[in-house]
């Protein structure tokens, strides 16, 4: 997109904003929204962390199990029992069985200690699934049979619970992202038709998105899940569940898309497209549709972290993704026991990164609201 | 393709040498609305010659945009095309092409369907229309020169290279036009329309641009596709005088160099006696009068055009008198007067005729014609 840049000369404030094309204006008025760009900036931290780069935050590799049960998450120490200040350490964990209460429970070894290392070697794996590779953020120099850092504790297969949360990440915020793709996809191309066209299409299409608004969610999302055949793969599982996600939200988005055409059709410039001779399909994706995007953007946004959230709820009530799959709703499905709350609350370690994402969205979606519409008063 | 040979247009030599290109024949638009039947547009007859300027005046509400868009074929939802024929002498000029194509295709145009191939290549193509309202007729989300590259993209086509030499008949073949080129005939039509610094404008947005500068676009746009007819929907009713000449005057001179004919409509007497050759009088979707600008001027027949001229406000020392205005009201489209839709309103009221007889089409003078019982032996 060329953008008639304004001359130099000119003063800054309204006068730049003149001679600049509508994205440049929206990016100008974004900039201004110090919560929208701290919510842009730490989603793209979260997608960096959580997305790309969770083989090299996490110190070990995703199924690595161990001897440490349900360890607790290991403090990190710098004082050595002799009050010495130290590189930071942690000491070595060793199983006790309480006799009485039946209970096994870990406890830290003063004569074992291990420096905790950024960059440490470790488990290899592939960097974005390209290069190989052996390090990791951080982590400690021991043999893996001996002794484990684990911040976030460990589950009851002794794998590292903060780096299950890392991978768990990549899937529960990827599918909020495709499944908003497909959904704004879907929408929008109906909500164009059910708006430029009217009458029986605009009939049909509604009556739809009312049917599937007032079928009751849970049911729907059992029977839909239930028709996914059991022996499919993990990943295919997996994309049937962003597409049944994408089917049951796309309504919504539709019906606001068509209530934007319905005004936007009868603008001039539709009628001027039309006398030089374009195709319905034409007007409807060039002309009306780009007219609605900066509400369909903010919606989409500000519906991200729904998709999240039903993807967390569906997989914890076991209709979502299956435990081979690590996302945040199969992780909290570990601590849906009262005994995991009991006796393992560092399970609930998912809770937080979920919070946070859809924090940081919302405060995005209110970012980009304010600033795609430039013209409004504040 | 649909072809009708329309009986009256075969081999009927013009007075003037010029050659028809559009007839409308007894043309009648209805609207079928919840009150009633709106009969927006009633037993309109004009002929367009190539390179001519028709001009239609009226009221607000007197079927003149209907008519334009009948000749489109875009009258919006519930009305209908009830009787009539629009005949459009086609001839298929592709740019490039050196010589005139003498080839005529005489298509019905309210046989076509609306939303089909024929009618789509005909708008924009070779009738192209510009609109009243220079604000909104500009998609907003495009620049000048995207707008100009869709019309020219969809419809010009430039020659590859040309077969059969040897054989008696050319043969052309025809691409539509790249990017590149498409750009360059946006910044050249920016140009041609007067708009300064025509190379960086082509990249501005439509909030960007002057009233002026955007109708300019819009006249860019429609001549880009070098239509054979521009119908011109008060496409200077939004601007203010000095703007308003500028762009009469580039569309005279546009035309005068393209030999394109001009549909004008509008309601400004001043405006029409500038632009058009002859012009039709609209009264609540019937035409009542048709003549030469000069004769209508000089020399109206139909009380109502009488009545339009006097409501013109004059320049000059003040008089001292009110502003003539034609008494009464626009009658209800639902409920019209008997007889002559204009009679309630009429100087010349007969009573006992005006209100009772529906006034024929007649021949007032010479290629002059008129709608009225004064004019009827």
């Amino acid at each position: 997109m060329a953008v008639a840049t304004a001359p130099s000369t000119l003063p800054l404030g309204k006068k730049k904003e003149f001679g600049q094309s509508y994205w440049s204006l929206v990016w100008y008025r974004f900039k201004k929204n110090k919560l929208g760009v701290l919510g842009g900036i730490f989603l793209i931290a979260l997608y960096l962390q959580f997305v790309a780069l969770p083989e090299f935050i996490s110190p070990y590799a995703l199924e690595n199990r161990s001897n440490f049960v349900e360890a607790p998450p290991t403090p990190i120490r710098f004082v050595d029992q002799n009050g010495q200040f130290q590189a930071p350490f942690v000491y070595g964990l060793e199983r006790k069985v309480d006799q009485v209460k039946r209970l096994r429970t870990w406890v830290e070894d003063p004569d074992r200690k291990y420096p905790v290392r950024l960059f440490a070697q470790g488990d290899p794996y592939q960097l974005l699934g390209l290069i190989p590779m052996n390090v990791h953020l951080f982590g400690i120099e021991a043999n893996q049979r001996e002794a484990r850092i684990f911040i976030m504790g460990a589950d009851a297969l002794g794998r590292d619970f903060f780096t299950r949360i890392m991978y768990g990440g990549r899937l529960s915020l990827m599918i909020g992202l495709i499944g908003q793709f497909l959904t704004l996809a879907l929408g929008a191309t109906l909500g164009v038709i059910s708006g430029y066209y009217g009458g029986a299409t605009d009939m049909f299409v509604q009556r739809f998105t009312e049917f599937l608004a007032a079928f009751p969610n849970i049911p729907l999302f059992m029977a839909l899940s239930a028709a996914i055949p059991a022996f499919w793969s993990p990943i295919a599982v997996y994309f049937m569940l962003t597409l049944i996600l994408a089917f049951l939200g796309w309504g919504g988005l539709a019906r606001q898309v068509r209530g934007l055409v319905l005004s936007l059709r009868e603008r001039e410039y539709a009628l001027a497209a039309k006398s030089f001779g374009a195709k319905d399909r034409r007007i409807m994706f060039r002309h009306l549709l780009p007219g609605t995007m900066s509400h369909v953007i903010v919606i989409a946004t500000l519906s991200i972290p729904g998709m999240i959230l039903a993807e967390t709820a569906l997989s914890w009530l076991g209709l979502g993704l299956r435990p081979p799959l690590t996302s945040w709703g199969t992780l909290l499905q570990d601590a849906a026991t009262v005994r995991a709350i009991r006796f393992t609350p560092w399970l609930l370690w998912t809770i937080p990164p979920i919070l946070f994402t859809v924090l940081t969205y919302n405060m995005l979606g209110d970012g980009l609201r304010d600033a795609l519409d430039p013209y409004s008063g504040r | 393709m649909q072809t009708n040979l329309s009986p009256t247009a075969v081999a009927q030599a013009p007075a003037d040498g010029r050659e028809t290109l559009i007839e409308v024949r007894d043309l009648k638009v209805e609207f079928n609305i919840r009150g009633g039947v709106v009969k927006a547009v009633d037993g309109l007859t004009f002929d367009i010659k190539r390179g001519q300027t028709m001009g239609i005046i009226g009221e607000s509400g007197c079927g003149k945009s209907v008519t334009a868009r009948a000749i489109l074929r875009m009258i919006p939802k519930p009305g209908k095309i009830t009787a009539g024929n629009i005949y459009y002498h086609r001839r298929r000029r592709l740019a490039g092409q050196q010589t005139a194509p003498t080839e005529t295709n005489v298509i019905d145009l309210t046989t076509l369907d609306p939303d089909g191939e024929t009618i789509r290549q005909i708008r924009g193509g070779e009738i192209a229309m510009i609109f009243q309202e220079p604000m909104s007729s500009l998609t907003p989300v495009y620049t000048a020169g995207t707008h100009i590259n869709e019309a020219v993209t969809l419809h010009r086509l430039l020659p590859i290279k040309t077969l059969g030499d040897q054989m008696a008949e050319k043969i052309m073949q025809y691409r539509h036009v790249t990017r590149e080129e498409a750009r360059d005939i946006a910044v050249q039509m920016l140009r041609r329309v007067g708009i300064p610094k025509p190379e960086q404008r082509v990249d501005s947005y439509p909030h960007q641009l002057s009233g002026g500068q955007r109708q300019r676009v819009m006249i860019a746009i429609a001549l880009s596709t070098e239509p054979t007819m521009l119908i011109a929907d008060e496409p200077t009713t939004a601007l203010d005088v000095s703007i308003e000449a500028q762009i009469l005057d580039i569309m005279r001179e546009l035309q005068e160099t393209a030999n394109m004919a001009i549909m004008f409509i509008t309601h400004n007497l001043g405006v029409i006696a500038n632009m058009a050759d002859e012009i039709v009088v609209m009264y609540m979707g019937k035409q009542v009068e048709r003549a030469k600008v000069v004769d209508l001027f000089y020399d109206p027949k139909h009380p109502y055009t009488k009545a339009l001229l006097q409501s013109v406000p004059k320049l000059g020392p003040k008089t001292g008198q009110r502003l003539a205005s034609i008494e009464g009201m626009v009658p209800d489209p639902l409920h019209l007067p008997t007889g002559c839709v204009f009679h309630p309103r009429c100087p010349a009221f007969m009573p006992g005729k005006c209100d009772q007889i529906v006034p024929r089409w007649v021949e007032a003078a010479p290629n002059h014609w008129a709608r009225c019982l004064l004019y009827e032996e």
